[in-house]
């Protein structure tokens, strides 16, 4: 295993309102599903039983979980920020389901930024969770981001972080 | 969202009461951290490499959108007599309602002091509101939303999640 080591830094400075993230897309599979319901300790069987997904809870297939969207919606969001982008809230909402079969697609852009009382650089990015150009969830998120190279958002605490 | 007139009075004595108070069924550890990031492909190099989590965030921490997963309670434990259910008053509210199914359609999650590897949460489960009769294309039921607080053990606040659940019953055609 190669261990990972990139730690570019996007900084407040460089980030303006209709910025666009790069899209990331991924095909879903049911590994995907059962792994991501595996990763977050979701034994509801909704996440890995076809027969169930269809027959008790009327969907296609089985489908990716609540709390495995999330980790791709950090993923997507860190991977532009880097490492010292600070998560402080999500809210996403679930329109459809994302299966075994389809592609999804994560896009983003950036509709807000602010410094806030304390000095702490947010921007606010819309992600919107695609599939065949059908929104299934979309995401808005705050994440904290360096007001300079000498900054670090994780340093903050207290009545310094205000999430 | 409540309106407090069509809901049974046990329903309406629970909103805003803190229920189902917890501590995690195990520390907060890292092969889990790193099934996770495998999940979704996460190379942020603050789970994978403990020189930059040392710079950047004094040492190993969790992804934070973790946070429900150190609550999940096992499938199975010795002397458990049924099974227990992560976000209970989510259950308890399709019990009371006679909802079978039901989905979580909204989520909101405050991030506050990061999650390290050793910690041992803790949780608790506040129900804010509870919507009335509602029909929606998977069936009749009605809207709810449920707080889930996590401290750590030094009792610092961790993080808060707000779900939107719907339970539902199908309609028959």
């Amino acid at each position: 295993m190669s261990i990972p080591t990139d730690t570019h830094k996007l900084t407040f400075d460089a980030v303006r309102p209709g910025d666009v993230l790069p899209e990331l897309r991924y095909d879903v599979t049911a590994t995907t599903v059962v792994l991501g319901a595996l990763a977050t300790r979701d034994t509801r069987p909704m996440h890995h039983d076809h027969d169930f997904a269809v027959n008790r809870n009327g969907t296609r297939d089985i489908f990716l979980n609540t709390p495995n969207q999330a980790a791709w919606f950090e993923r997507y969001l860190t991977d532009w920020s880097g490492p010292y982008g600070r998560l402080g809230r999500m809210k996403f909402r679930m329109l459809g389901s994302v299966f075994p079969g389809d592609t999804m697609v994560l896009s983003a852009a950036v509709e807000h930024v602010e410094t806030d009382d304390v000095g702490c650089g947010w921007a606010t990015v819309l992600v919107r969770l695609t599939v065949d150009g059908d929104l299934k969830t979309d995401c808005t998120a705050r994440i904290a981001l360096p007001v300079d190279h000498d900054d670090n958002p994780w340093t903050r605490r207290g009545d310094e972080w205000r999430p | 969202m409540t309106d407090t007139s069509t809901l049974p009075a046990e329903v309406e004595a629970l909103i805003g009461r803190v229920q189902y108070e917890e501590t995690g069924e195990f520390p907060v550890e890292r092969g889990y951290i790193w099934t996770s990031c495998a999940s979704v492909e996460n190379g942020n190099p603050l789970f994978w490499d403990d020189d930059t989590a040392g710079e950047i965030t004094a040492g190993p921490i969790a992804p934070p959108t973790m946070l429900s997963v150190w609550f999940r309670p096992h499938h199975w434990a010795p002397g458990r007599t049924q099974q227990a259910l992560p976000l209970q008053v989510h259950f308890d509210l399709k019990e009371l309602f006679g909802l079978p199914e039901a989905i979580m359609s909204d989520n909101t999650i405050v991030f506050h002091e990061p999650v390290r590897p050793g910690d041992v949460l803790r949780t608790r489960q506040i129900l804010r509101s509870v919507s009335e009769p509602k029909t929606t294309k998977l069936g009749s039921g009605r809207f709810w939303v449920i707080d889930v607080e996590y401290a750590n053990q030094r009792d610092e606040l961790v993080g808060v999640e707000s779900y939107t659940g719907f339970g539902y019953k199908r309609e028959t055609s």
